[in-house]
C-alpha cells in the first residue's frame, strides 16, 4: 500500500485507540471539537469539504469580509519562509452581501458551525456589518480581525491600540443581537497583548482570539526587491507558534476564565495540545491546511489520542493545564494578574477556582 | 473531485534540464484530465518548507502494475523542486490532485495548434493525446532558449501532424521563438484553436498573436501558489468575466487553463483601476 507517514495521506485516520471527549465550550457555543479552521485559511469552508467532512470538527472561521467587495493587493501577495510564510491578500472579498447570500448559506445548508470574521476601515463600517449580520442568524459567532488599518487614524491598525480597539469591540456589541458571542482577535504586534485583550474585554468582548499573524517582510536577493508586491505581509505558520504560545499563556494568568481561540503555527494535534495547555479552549488551523488541506481533521484525531494518553476523559480538562503551578515563566510585573474588567467573565469566583486550582487527582 | 493521498516514487529520470517523476498516486491518475495538476509536499510533518509545489500532470496511466500512476517533469529551480529531483525509489510523498480546471476539449473535429515553452510542454502530452482521439487535427510548436531546455520532442512528434522546435540560441530546430513561428504555423494548418502552456510572458504574446487572427486561445497560466485549493487568495490575476468585468480570479480553481483573450496579460500583478472591488480613486 501507499500509505506511509501516518495522517499525511489525507483518509488515514490513524491507529484506534483511547479518545478523549473532545466537545467544548467555547463562551457558551457548544462544539464537538475544539478544532476549528482559521480566517483566510479555509475560504468558507466548501472547498475543504472535499478533503474532509467540515461538520465533524469544531467548526469554520470564515474569511474576514468587509460591506463592500475587495479586490485586495496586488500579487506577489505570497514568500515561502522557514517554516512560515508571508502573506498579503488585502482581504480579497466579494463584500457582505454576497458573503450572506451564497458562503453564509451554503455552510448553514451543509451543517457546519460558522464563526463569521469581520474586518472594516472604520468603526463605523464594523458596527455596520455586526447589523447586516444580526437578523441573518446562521452562525455561532462573531469574529472582529482588528489587525486593521484604521482609516480615520492615520492608517494605524485598531489592533494596535487599546482605544481603537475597544471602540470596534462596543460598535459590534451595540449593533449585534446581545447573545452571540463576541471575539476580538489581537495582533501579537503589540507591547503588552494583556493591556489590549483588558481593553476588549470591558467593550464586551465575550472571548479573544489569538494570535494573528505578525509584520514581516522578504527581499529577494535575486531582483534585490522585496518579495511581495506590497512589500509587508503577515507572517504566519509554525514559526509563530512559541509567539503564539506566549500571548495564549499571558492573556490566560490575566483572566483565568476568559474564553480563548488559539491561532498560529498549529501544525499537529501536539501543537493543540500544547495551546490547551496554555489556556486556550479551541485551536484554529491555518497556514498548515496549505501544506496538509485535511489538517484539521488529522489535528483532531490526533489531539483526541493525545488528551486521553495523558489521563483525562474530556479534552475541556486540560485547558490551562499549564498554569497549575504557578511556574515564574514570565516576568514579576507580568505574572502579577491584572484586576479583571467589570463584567468580564474572570469575575465569576467559581471560573477562577477551576481554572487555577484545578489539581488532577 | 481532488484526492489526498500518499504516493510513492516509482522512478527518477533525466530528460535533458528536466526530471521526470513517476509516482503511484491511485484515485489521482484515474481522474486527470488534461491541463489539470497536482500539488506535492516537500518533506514531511516536519519539513520546514511548508507550501505544496505545483506540477502540470504529464502523464498518467490508471491501470498497471502499480495500480494508478502518473508522471511529472520537475525542472530544478529553487530547494524544493531540487528536493523532489533528489528522490529515489519508494520513497513517499503526499500529492494533492487532480487541481485546477482542465482545458476544454472542442466537441467537433477541428485544427488545433499546441504551443509549449520549456517544461510547459508536459502536460500538453495528455491534451495531444485526447485530442487525436477525438479526431482533431494536432500540430505542435514548442520552444525552449536551448535544447536542454526543451521538453519531450519526441514523443510529441508521435502525437501530431506536425511539430516546429525553436531555440534561442539556435543549437536545435529553428533560431527564435516559438512566437516567431506561430503566425504561419496557424495559417498552415489553417487552425480553429491554439492552447499554450509556458512562461507569462510567452502566454501573453501568443494571446496577442491569436487575438489578430481571431483564433480561439486557452492559455495554462503559472502564478504562484500557497494553497493550490482555492482557500487562500494568493494566486489570483485579472480576468475578464462573460458580464465584461475584470475580477481577481484564483489560477488554481478556475485555472490554470484560461481563455488567452480573457486574461488581462498587461495588468497581471496589479489590480487594475477598473477591477471589481479595486479600491476607489482618491
Ligand atoms: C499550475 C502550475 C503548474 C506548474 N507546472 C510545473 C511543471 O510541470 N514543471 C515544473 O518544473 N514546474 C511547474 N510549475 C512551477 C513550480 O511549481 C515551481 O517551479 C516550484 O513551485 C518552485 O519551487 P522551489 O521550491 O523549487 O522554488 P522556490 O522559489 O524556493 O519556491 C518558493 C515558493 O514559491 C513558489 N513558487 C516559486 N516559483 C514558482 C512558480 N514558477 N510557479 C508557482 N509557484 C512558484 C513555490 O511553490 C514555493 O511556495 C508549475 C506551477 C504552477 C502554478
Ligand atoms: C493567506 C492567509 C490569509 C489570512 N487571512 C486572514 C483574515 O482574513 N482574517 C484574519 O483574521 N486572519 C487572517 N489570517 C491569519 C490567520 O487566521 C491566523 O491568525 C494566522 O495565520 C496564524 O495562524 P496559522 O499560523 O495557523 O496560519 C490569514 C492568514 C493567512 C496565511
Ligand atoms: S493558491 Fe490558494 S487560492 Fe489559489
Amino acid at each position: 500500500m501507499t500509505r506511509a507517514i501516518i495522517g499525511y495521506g489525507g483518509t488515514d485516520r490513524g491507529p484506534v485507540g483511547a479518545r478523549a471527549d473532545m466537545t467544548t465550550d467555547l463562551a457558551g457555543i457548544e462544539l464537538p471539537s475544539p478544532i476549528l479552521t482559521a480566517s483566510g485559511c479555509a475560504a468558507s469552508g466548501k472547498e475543504l469539504d472535499a478533503y474532509f467532512d467540515i461538520t465533524a470538527i469544531g467548526g469554520v472561521i470564515t474569511k474576514s469580509i468587509m460591506l463592500k467587495p475587495r479586490a485586495g493587493r496586488a500579487t506577489p501577495r505570497m514568500a515561502e519562509t522557514p517554516s512560515g510564510m508571508l502573506n498579503s491578500i488585502g482581504l480579497q472579498g466579494p463584500g457582505i452581501e454576497a458573503f450572506i447570500e451564497e458562503d453564509l448559506a451554503w455552510l448553514e445548508s451543509r451543517g457546519a458551525r460558522t464563526i463569521v470574521s469581520i474586518a472594516g476601515e472604520t468603526v463605523d463600517e464594523y458596527g455596520k456589518l455586526a447589523q447586516k449580520l444580526r437578523n441573518v442568524g446562521g452562525f455561532e459567532a462573531l469574529e472582529v480581525n482588528i489587525s486593521c488599518p484604521n482609516v480615520d487614524d492615520r492608517g494605524l491598525v485598531f489592533a494596535c491600540n487599546p482605544d481603537s480597539a475597544a471602540a470596534v469591540i462596543q460598535a459590534v456589541r451595540r449593533n449585534s443581537d446581545g447573545r452571540t458571542p463576541i471575539f476580538a482577535k489581537l495582533s501579537p504586534d503589540v507591547t503588552s497583548i494583556v493591556e489590549i485583550a483588558e481593553s476588549v474585554v470591558r467593550a464586551g468582548a465575550a472571548g479573544v482570539t489569538l494570535i494573528n499573524t505578525l509584520l514581516g517582510m522578504v527581499i529577494d536577493t535575486g531582483t534585490m526587491r522585496p518579495a511581495l508586491a506590497g512589500l509587508t505581509g503577515g507572517l504566519s505558520g509554525p514559526a509563530i507558534r512559541p509567539v503564539a504560545v506566549r500571548c495564549i499563556f499571558q492573556v490566560r494568568q490575566a483572566f483565568p476564565s476568559l474564553p480563548i481561540i488559539g491561532a498560529g503555527g498549529v501544525r499537529t494535534g501536539n501543537d493543540a495540545l500544547e495551546f490547551l495547555l496554555a489556556g486556550a479552549s479551541a485551536v484554529s488551523v491555518g497556514t498548515s491546511i496549505f501544506n496538509d488541506p485535511s489538517a484539521p481533521m488529522r489535528i483532531h484525531d490526533e489531539l483526541a489520542r493525545l488528551v486521553a494518553e495523558r489521563g483525562f476523559a474530556r479534552v475541556s480538562d486540560i485547558v490551562g493545564h499549564a498554569h497549575r503551578e504557578r511556574d515564574a515563566i514570565v516576568t514579576e510585573a507580568q505574572a502579577d494578574p491584572v484586576e479583571s474588567p467589570e463584567g468580564a467573565p474572570a469575575s465569576d469566583p467559581d471560573d477562577e477556582l477551576s481554572a487555577w486550582d484545578f489539581v488532577r487527582e | 473531485m481532488p484526492h489526498q493521498v500518499m504516493g510513492e516514487a516509482l522512478d527518477v529520470r533525466r530528460a535533458g534540464s528536466y526530471f521526470v517523476l513517476s509516482l503511484t498516486a491511485p484515485g489521482i491518475s484515474e481522474d486527470a484530465r488534461p491541463g489539470q495538476f497536482v500539488t506535492v509536499a516537500i518533506g514531511g510533518l516536519e519539513s520546514s518548507m511548508l507550501l505544496r509545489r505545483a506540477f502540470a500532470i504529464h502523464r498518467v496511466q490508471s491501470r498497471g502494475v502499480y495500480g494508478g500512476t502518473l508522471e511529472i517533469a520537475v525542472s530544478p529551480h529553487g530547494l524544493g523542486s531540487r528536493w523532489l529531483t533528489e528522490r529515489r525509489r519508494h520513497d513517499q510523498l503526499s500529492i494533492v490532485g487532480p487541481l485546477g480546471k482542465p482545458f476544454s476539449i472542442p466537441s467537433r473535429r477541428v485544427s488545433c495548434v499546441l504551443v509549449g515553452g520549456g517544461y510547459g510542454s508536459a502536460p500538453l502530452f495528455m491534451l495531444a493525446e485526447h485530442l487525436r482521439d477525438n479526431g482533431c487535427r494536432v500540430d505542435v510548436l514548442i520552444g525552449a532558449s536551448t535544447e536542454e531546455k526543451l521538453f519531450g520532442v519526441l514523443d510529441l512528434k508521435r502525437l501530431s501532424s506536425s511539430i516546429t522546435v525553436t531555440t534561442e540560441d539556435g543549437s536545435s530546430g529553428e533560431t527564435g521563438r516559438v512566437t516567431d513561428r506561430l503566425a504561419e504555423l496557424i495559417d498552415r494548418s489553417s487552425a480553429d484553436i491554439v492552447y499554450a502552456c509556458g512562461p507569462m510572458g510567452m502566454l501573453s504574446a501568443i494571446s496577442a498573436i491569436t487575438a489578430k487572427r481571431r483564433v480561439f486561445t486557452q492559455c495554462s497560466v503559472e502564478e504562484s501558489m500557497a494553497c493550490g485549493i482555492g482557500v487562500c487568495m494568493t494566486c489570483v490575476l485579472p480576468v475578464i468575466g462573460d458580464d465584461g468585468v475584470t475580477r481577481m480570479v484564483r489560477s488554481c480553481v478556475e485555472g490554470p487553463t484560461m481563455r488567452g483573450d480573457r486574461v488581462r496579460w498587461a495588468d497581471v500583478g496589479t489590480i487594475p483601476a477598473d477591477a471589481w472591488g479595486a479600491a476607489e480613486a482618491p
